[in-house]
């Protein structure tokens, strides 16, 4: 039987065996998307000494579900004098990179759709262009909140990006590869050797960064549900809107599983170079395997909600300060520690080097 | 040296830190949620609900249009008509409670010299067309007959404080 869909596979065409995958990536993805939301709810209201959602089937569980089919039969609202083809293309454009970028995310040393040597410039290039949506939306919308909100975020975005751009230079200077791939093999050897402890400066700045690139609390005033009313996507209704919100939520998770791979080791075990766990019956966790990912991955989900639940807002001004003001410099002065440490030859990348 | 301090403790982030264990902690605390259609709160035998007419224990209605209530209403939610019985008692010929002006305030139950109109501890009601927010004086009483005994309790557990 496996033989017989494994000749199948190899007789297929290469575009049938690719769509086949993008499907395999993209379908589990939106399903974790579709809870992310569920489980944010749950986080923050217990967080808040609340129950959460727990109506809709067993302890809510189909919350997410009843949420997309209610979203899904809600009329989509054009409003007046709103341009009507970019009106409709924002989402599609905000959603697209989100999703193109798992294209280069290695789930273990074997699955990933493909194995780009520059995949770390093409996230960083996707996440980028994410922000054209919401420009777009909030152009197009033809109302004053959403420009608002866009020019709150584009302006947001740019300042983080740089930030988050030299955060990433520093893990490519250890890793001395762009591939993602090599990165996380580089991390290779015990717990000691992710790149987080190096490049612990860096890691905060990247994850605080990713916070910031993705519109998430503490850094949501391109939302700003108190002065903007809901910023960019105001005019947005039914599946239009339910997009954007896709779009933000795989962001989510893509900043979550990249921080994984590039600063804690990806599908690495956390056990690895364990020695008294050999021979055991614990030494199943010493395999490296796609569940360390996926657990990685959803831990630092769990710290974006973490995040959401415990800061007060940023106000505008000190949200520019803190990008341009803090991240940049600390990055920088990193990254020139990292150099000379480089060159000197101190430190877990000087193997490689 | 302090300005060292503040560098130290805003670059290790020790505030985000702590914040974050605050909230970290209550995570796994006791939720207060309550259940509501399950679960209830206690409630104040003093709670100000729908209104009710009574009746004394031999089925005549308390209420001797002495329109005390009518003219303390804040709202001006209550209008009263009246006319004399044929046994010459006064009696009302229209007692209604507009709901939708109604503040309950219980001033209505304060007024009144006789006990008869009061508000009940009931809250689960709604209307479902426009007219149905008029108590008449036959909807009041037929509240009032159905939970005299609990208007009571009420009545004799507040009794006290007067």
């Amino acid at each position: 039987m496996l033989e017989m869909m494994l000749s199948v596979w190899d007789w297929m065409p290469e575009a049938l065996q690719v769509l086949i995958k993008i499907v395999a990536i993209v379908a589990p993805l939106m399903l974790a998307v579709a809870y992310t939301t569920y489980a944010e709810r749950k986080v923050i209201s217990y967080m808040q000494v609340r129950i959460g959602p727990n109506r809709v089937g067993p302890r809510g569980w189909l919350q997410p579900i009843a949420d997309a089919v209610k979203l899904m039969f809600k009329e989509i609202v054009i409003p007046t004098n709103a341009n009507r083809f970019l009106f409709l293309m924002a989402p599609i454009l905000s959603i697209g990179p989100s999703l193109a970028a798992w294209a280069v995310i290695p789930f273990n040393d074997v699955l990933l759709l493909s194995s780009l040597d520059a995949s770390l410039l093409y996230i960083l290039a996707l996440t980028s262009v994410g922000v054209y949506g919401v420009i777009i939306a909030g152009w197009a919308s033809n109302s004053k909140y959403a420009m608002m909100g866009a020019l709150r975020s584009a302006a947001q975005i740019v300042a983080y990006e740089i930030a988050m751009g030299f955060a990433l230079v520093g893990v490519l200077m250890a890793a001395g590869s762009l591939n993602l791939n090599d990165i996380v093999l580089g991390q290779q050897g015990s717990m000691a050797s992710w790149y987080v402890w190096p490049l612990l400066p860096l890691f905060f700045v990247y994850f605080i960064s990713g916070v910031a690139e993705t519109n998430r609390a503490p850094f949501d005033v391109a939302e700003g549900e108190s002065e903007i009313v809901a910023g960019f996507h105001v005019e947005y209704s039914g599946m239009a809107f339910a997009v954007f919100f896709l779009a933000e939520y795989a962001n989510i998770i893509l900043i979550a599983a990249l921080t994984a791979i590039l600063f804690f080791g990806g599908w690495l075990s956390p056990f690895e170079g364990v020695t008294a766990l050999t021979g055991t019956s614990f030494a199943f966790l010493m395999e490296l395997s796609i569940a360390w990912f996926l657990l990685k991955t959803s831990f630092f989900i769990f710290v974006f909600l973490w995040l959401r639940a415990t800061f007060p807002r940023y106000r505008y001004d000190q949200i520019m300060r803190l990008g341009w003001k803090v991240f940049i410099p600390v990055t920088i002065v990193w990254l020139f520690v990292e150099s000379i440490m480089f060159l000197m030859k101190v430190g877990p990348w000087s193997v490689g080097a | 040296m302090r300005l060292l301090k503040h560098y130290i403790q805003s670059f290790l982030l020790l505030e985000m830190f702590k914040g974050m264990a605050l909230t970290g902690r209550y995570l796994f605390a006791r939720k207060v949620t309550v259940q509501y259609p399950e679960e209830k709160t206690p409630m104040s035998t003093r709670f100000r609900g729908l209104h009710a007419l009574r009746r004394y224990a031999n089925g005549e209605e308390r209420c001797i249009a002495c329109k005390l209530c009518e003219a303390v209403c804040p709202a001006l939610a209550i209008t009263i008509d009246s006319e004399v019985r044929e046994d010459g008692s006064r009696r009302t010929t229209r007692y209604d409670i507009d709901l939708f002006k109604c503040i309950f305030c219980g001033f209505c139950e304060e007024a009144c010299p006789v006990d008869s109109i009061v508000e009940t501890q009931i809250f689960e009601y709604h209307f479902e067309k426009r007219g149905e927010q008029i108590m008449t004086k036959e909807k009041l009483l037929a509240v009032g007959d159905e939970h005299e005994s609990e208007i009571a309790a009420c009545k004799q557990a507040d009794a006290v404080y007067r």
